[in-house]
């Protein structure tokens, strides 16, 4: 190997990258934008959607309660929701938004109370409706304090303490420190995220540094120079693999201060609530989950190299990258559902493994030996991809396919 | 010099099973000679040129280029030729200059040199006006000028060219035919193949006729014409490759 040619091999292709619209779009404009125009843009919708829902006072209509006026008065009297009259087809309506909920009292309510047989109000509302659930829930809160109410009252009347029916309470209280309160919620995305944007940042160049030479008839022309086959790939790797690096950097960072930006936003936002949410991550944990897909950014770089380059053109390449992307989504993907944790054997699954322990690492927790495993195990099939890539790129009949 | 010693090229064909693209061919090439390999479309030069540069391994046999065997010493062979074809491009977003020294420190020039050697090719070929311009932006004629200056950059002892001036137009065409004579001049071994005649009348030295991957003929034009008793080099071709390519058909 001659360090100094594959140091102007990747010289050469470094400017030209920088000179390439197409491949600096897809490495460092989508990553530091996308997160940004993501988060911001979920922000606003999700301000705009439950901040209207909050605001608008839900039509409610009440079945039956004829007999029963004292808890129709008790709805009626709720400021928070508007009692329409009874109609036949409340269900429709809740159906088309013409009222949020229906309650539906059943007859002979009254009389049951007093006499104390139990009876269930159903409140009729529509599941994934937003406005729809605030005003179910207004009613359900409504009917809850006319219940706690009337228990009251009875109890008084029987001259009997009110912890007769609360004899204790409970209380929940949090002991994980903020940032790992945040980091279990997002966590799983941000390895996700990397893994995913390191290889999409790889594409490209590695598309154009094999069949784009092909196609724009340059391989055969660097082939005629007295630079070895070896240090030829190693130069084109390197860029590869430093245009994956720079798209996980970018979108790592930019993902940070997009976090980092919601969660002030949402503090802010959740202070009239009374809740807090923390979304700070640690440093460490980003360095961390750095050096955990650095060996899974050099497995993607040689292997996307070694597939496009079996193609002729750039079109063709594509076509036989777009199903690699899948092969990258699903391991990606399984590490981000519930209950898929680290073992020992999905500890050798790469891309897989580099996202479950991102997940872990996030949240603050250091396994050394499945970090150790995980990295080991991924470095060897780094190594294994280079050295494919090597030989794929001294078979003549991948580089003069006809 | 060029020693061609029973070059051959085998290639697998899922449909057409092996396939000899060239088949013991041996030749030789002196310096400040310029030797013209003819033949029909897939009779094996480009094949035989690319062995020449390396690019393509022989099967069997070899070749000596400027003293180093293609199969031994591949790189040290590319330090010493300068190869020229109409598949060999220049690099879209290089300029003509950026293009000329990647090549020229790819050949171990050191940065004192390059420059020198830059400054004398340009002005040579006239190219100074459009050494900071894009390859992507140049004209056909700009752009040969620029694989030119690729070529010689190293100015390597061994010259080769694959139909260097197919799909080009008559000026352009004339700056590569000067080249090449120039090339011979200062003591260059040059080789190329054309379907030109014209140019090879005007050039060669000495003439190899191939076809179907054998060198069936040999010889200085004037050698070749009193032996086939005809002085038109393009009935001279179909003499020889004649009754073999009505065989095939």
């Amino acid at each position: 190997m001659n360090l100094h040619a594959v140091g102007v091999v990747y010289r050469k292709e470094l400017r030209e990258w920088l000179r390439d619209r197409r491949t600096l779009i897809s490495t460092v404009l989508v990553p530091l934008l996308a997160f940004p125009i993501l988060i911001s843009g979920m922000i606003s919708l999700s301000a705009v959607l439950i901040g209207g829902a909050k605001k608008e006072v839900p039509k409610i209509m009440i079945i039956h309660g004829e007999d029963s006026p004292a808890v129709v008065d008790a709805l009626k009297a709720n400021r928070e929701i508007e009692v329409v009259p009874f109609a036949a087809n409340w269900q429709d309506q809740i159906s088309e938004k013409q009222i949020r909920a229906a309650v539906e009292i059943p007859e002979g309510f009254q009389a049951s109370l007093d006499k104390g047989t139990p009876q269930i109000i159903q409140i009729h509302y529509y599941e994934g409706e937003l406005k729809s659930e605030f005003g179910a829930e207004h009613v359900e809160k409504s009917l809850k304090a006319y219940r706690d109410d009337l228990v009251k009252k009875r109890l008084e009347a029987k001259n009997l303490p009110d912890s007769l029916i609360a004899p204790f309470d409970t209380k929940q209280h949090n002991v994980a420190p903020p940032e790992k309160v945040g980091g279990a919620s997002i966590g799983s995305m941000i390895g996700y995220m990397v893994i995913i944007l390191s290889m999409t940042g790889a594409i490209y160049p590695a598309i154009d540094l094999t069949a784009g030479e092909k196609e724009r008839g340059t391989m055969e022309t660097i082939l005629s120079s007295p630079v070895s086959r070896l240090d030829l790939v190693l130069g084109k790797f390197l860029l590869v693999f430093s245009a994956s690096l720079t798209t996980a950097i970018l979108s790592v960072t930019s993902m940070g201060l997009s976090f980092a930006y919601m969660g002030h936003a949402l503090s802010n936002s959740a202070n009239t609530s009374g809740a807090g949410i923390h979304m700070n991550l640690g440093l460490t944990s980003v360095v961390a989950v750095f050096l955990m897909a650095l060996p899974l950014s050099v497995l993607f770089s040689a292997v996307l190299m070694t597939v496009a380059l079996f193609a002729k053109t750039y079109k063709e390449a594509q076509s036989y990258l777009t199903p690699m992307t899948f092969i990258v989504v699903i391991p990606a993907v399984a590490s981000v559902l519930p209950g898929v944790e680290l073992n020992p054997k999905l500890a050798l699954i790469p891309i897989l493994n580099t996202s479950l322990i991102c997940k872990e690492i996030i949240t603050g927790t250091y396994h050394w030996g499945s970090i150790a495993i995980i990295f080991a195990s991924t470095c060897v099939y780094a190594a294994a991809a280079i050295f494919m890539a090597v030989k794929t790129f001294q078979r003549e009949s991948v580089l003069f396919r006809s | 010099m060029i020693d061609a010693r029973g070059l051959s090229k085998r290639f697998q064909d899922k449909k057409r099973g092996e396939i000899r693209a060239v088949d013991n061919v041996s030749f030789q090439c002196q310096p400040g000679k310029i030797y013209g390999l003819l033949g029909a479309n897939g009779a094996g030069k480009t094949t035989t040129l690319r062995m020449l540069a390396t690019i393509l391994e022989p099967t069997d046999g070899t070749a000596i280029v400027a003293s180093y065997d293609v199969i031994d010493h591949p790189e040290k062979v590319r330090a010493n030729i300068g190869f020229l074809s109409t598949a060999t491009a220049l690099y879209p977003r290089l300029t003509a200059q950026e293009m000329v020294e990647y090549f020229g420190r790819l050949n171990g020039l050191d940065e004192h040199t390059l420059k020198k050697r830059i400054d004398d090719i340009f002005s040579r070929l006239d190219m100074n006006s459009f050494r900071d311009r894009r390859c992507d932006k140049l004209s056909t004629g700009m752009k040969q000028k620029t694989s030119i200056a690729r070529t010689l950059v190293h100015d390597p002892p061994v010259m080769i060219f694959d139909e260097p001036t197919t799909g080009l137009d008559v000026m352009t065409a004339r700056t590569i035919i000067g080249f090449i004579a120039d090339c011979r001049d200062r003591g260059k071994t040059v080789i190329f193949s054309t379907h030109i005649m014209s140019e090879v009348e005007r050039l060669c030295d000495h003439i190899g006729i191939i076809h179907g991957g054998k060198l069936l003929e040999e010889g200085t034009l004037s050698e070749l014409r009193a032996k086939h008793n005809e002085h038109n080099l393009e009935e001279i071709i179909v003499k020889v490759v004649g009754p073999l390519a009505n065989a095939e058909a």
